[in-house]
């Protein structure tokens, strides 16, 4: 065929297509019917790197440092950030500056410092300091509740039930976290159902907010559409939150599913802050800048400044003496 | 709904060592082909008949060709940029190879030396010897949601390169996220556009995870029909566009999502996972692959 032009040749060739296909014109004929997603238009992203991320860190921050890094947080736009937690200092050592970070953070306008409060002794520590958003952690699993905080799920649940009432007559709104949504390092599977009893308890107690934790980042996007599935028939999907963990690289087709589904509340931790305690050496928390980069190429609003979060993550990773988790954060900086 | 079954098309022997700093032996390529061919991946791209002077990597490709065990049911393309390249990899054994696009004229004017249209007619030449040999052959268009140099790529465009390269016989047309940008966003564009001009069954996505993008991508494309998916063992090969970023997305970490989707692979998650550790060893660098970092250390 060496004389006939390209134009022509390439007719031909589609020609032979369709004698060789011959759906190929039925196909082009027909509507196709892609899977069009309706995506919320805006997602709320609930940072968690002061409390979750430092937290699972080996190296103690001074008190300095963390007022600096929520301080930093408070200017790119976050709307809601976690402070610290009112736990024992003698179980989390890492937090047991968190009267002096509630007092020494500057507050912004229209953002929000949640603070973890475990039990009502911790809860009226927080309102002491001046917190005035609190939040409770469940866990699914049975073993992972007794071996993380010393006591059942049902037992928990009374010591949040405390939290919720005095919480409520301040008027204190509770954000409630449930764990090990997607498995559990003790226990392996964990059925949804498990994850629905405790998200629905927590949210019928009071919770204004259930955040479904994958707590060793195993699921994928199978096991978390099947997860949401479940918990929405007993918990609104509006008052639904995912807090995907990035050790098994998930998390990202994680909070795609989950906003599939229609959940608009992401946790978050910038640069990835907190490996996983139960994997060593591995990445635990995903990166607030990956998923900024994701939603807002999908054209999701935020509200948040990714120039400003790989700032604020390059802070803390200095101060850390560690490189960022944040791919994003890691391309930017080495773009050529 | 998702496909039943993914095809997974390893590239990490040639796309993967070929951005690797380290130049690796020959007999190291040859244990790590054969060894990912224990696995169970039914396609396994092995060299480039490529010039050695323009990438040193892959200048034993020769002997590599020559020296693999190859399993049956198992492909095992080499990339040959044009008819030179292609007669040498018929004469060491190939049965398949692979042709190179680009979807932005800056990019193949700076990595191949010639405009879109020129290239395609070089491998016009290809095709057609090719087609007379019987060797299959796959293309990939380049840059398909952003491009190093000129910035965002039309989806339009990267439609007509596919709709050529479809059209001049290759089999399949893998879609590369050159330098990882892309979003569920748009992919979701590049695809729609795409998919009005080459059947979808024809089409795979070779997604970069340099901005942590790639298994989001990955599965946007799924939802769209596409059942063939480019990755790299380990997450082989760097970013040449951002030094020190990652490239591939490990191949790993694809099997680990498709497998939680019950979608089946053929692919041994373990025994893939060895063939990772080996080549981490051998070029002495830690694995991209968040699997095997995380399954090690449990």
């Amino acid at each position: 065929m060496g004389n006939v032009p390209t134009t022509v040749k390439h007719c031909l060739s589609y020609r032979q297509i369709i004698e060789e296909y011959p759906w190929f014109r039925s196909w082009l004929q027909e509507e196709k019917s892609i899977t069009k997603h309706d995506y919320p238009e805006f997602v709320k992203i609930v940072e968690v790197g002061p409390r979750d991320g430092l937290q699972n860190e080996k190296e103690i921050v001074p008190t300095r440092v963390k007022i600096q890094l929520i301080d930093m947080l408070s200017t790119t736009g976050l709307s809601v950030i976690e402070a610290t937690s009112f736990v024992s200092s003698k179980w989390v050592p890492q937090m047991a500056d968190h009267a002096d970070v509630v007092k020494g953070i500057q507050r912004v306008p229209h953002v929000r410092y949640p603070v973890l409060t475990p039990n009502i002794q911790g809860f009226q520590d927080a309102v002491a300091a001046g917190a005035t958003e609190v939040a409770v952690f469940g866990s699914a699993s049975e073993t992972f509740s007794r071996r993380n905080i010393n006591c059942s799920i049902s037992e928990s649940m009374l010591r949040f039930e405390e939290v919720i009432s005095a919480a409520k007559d301040r008027q204190i709104p509770v954000r409630g976290y449930v764990s090990c949504a997607l498995g559990c390092p003790h226990e392996g599977r964990i059925e949804p159902s498990q994850v629905a009893e405790v998200a629905k308890k927590l949210y019928e107690m009071g919770c204004y907010e259930i955040s479904l934790g994958d707590t060793i980042g195993v699921g994928t996007p199978g096991s978390m559409f099947k997860l949401l599935q479940k918990v929405m028939n007993d918990v609104p999907i509006s008052a639904l939150a995912v807090h995907c963990h990035d050790t098994y690289g998930q998390a990202l087709p994680n909070i795609l599913t989950a906003l599939q589904m229609g959940v608009s509340v992401v946790d978050s931790a910038v640069a990835g802050l907190g490996g996983c305690p139960y994997a060593q050496g591995s990445s635990g928390n995903v990166s607030t800048e990956d998923v900024l980069y994701m939603l807002h190429g999908m054209g999701i609003g935020t509200g948040v400044n990714l120039d400003k979060v790989i700032e604020t993550g390059d802070f803390i990773c200095n101060a850390l003496g560690r490189r960022t988790n944040s791919k994003v954060a890691q391309a930017r900086n080495r773009t050529l | 709904a998702l496909p039943q079954t993914v095809k997974i098309v390893e590239v990490g022997p040639r796309d993967g060592l070929q951005n690797e700093k380290t130049i690796v032996p020959t007999e190291a390529k040859i244990n790590l082909i054969n060894m990912l061919s224990e696995s169970g991946l039914p396609v396994i791209e092995a060299t480039s008949f490529v010039s050695p002077k323009w990438v040193p990597q892959m200048a034993d490709q020769v002997e590599v060709m020559k020296g693999i065990r190859k399993k049956p049911g198992v492909s095992y393309p080499v990339l040959t940029p044009n008819l030179k390249g292609f007669q040498a990899a018929v004469s060491a054994g190939a049965s398949e190879v692979a042709i190179f696009g680009a979807a932005s004229e800056l990019f193949s004017k700076k990595n191949i030396n010639c405009s879109v249209e020129e290239s395609l007619q070089r491998f016009e030449e290809v095709m057609k010897a090719a087609k007379e040999a019987a060797v299959p052959v796959r293309g990939y268009v380049s840059c398909v949601v952003g491009c190093p140099y000129e910035g965002q790529v039309a989806p339009e465009k990267v439609a007509h390169v596919a709709k050529r390269l479809y059209s001049m016989g290759c089999y399949e047309i893998s879609l590369g996220d050159t330098i990882g940008v892309g979003t569920p966003g748009s992919m979701t564009k590049m695809l729609e556009a795409v998919t009005k001009e080459v059947p979808v069954s024809a089409l795979a996505v070779h997604c970069h995870d340099t901005y942590g993008q790639a298994l989001a991508n990955i599965l946007i494309a799924l939802q769209m029909g596409i059942s063939v998916v480019d990755s790299s063992v380990a997450g082989l090969g760097g970013c040449p566009y951002a030094q020190g970023a990652s490239g591939n997305v490990a191949t790993e970490d694809v099997v680990y999502m498709l497998h939680g989707l019950g979608i089946e692979t053929g692919v041994d998650l373990s025994k893939l996972m060895d063939a990772g550790a080996f080549i981490c060893r051998t070029i002495n660098r830690k694995t991209s692959s968040k699997v095997a970092q995380a399954t090690c250390k449990l």
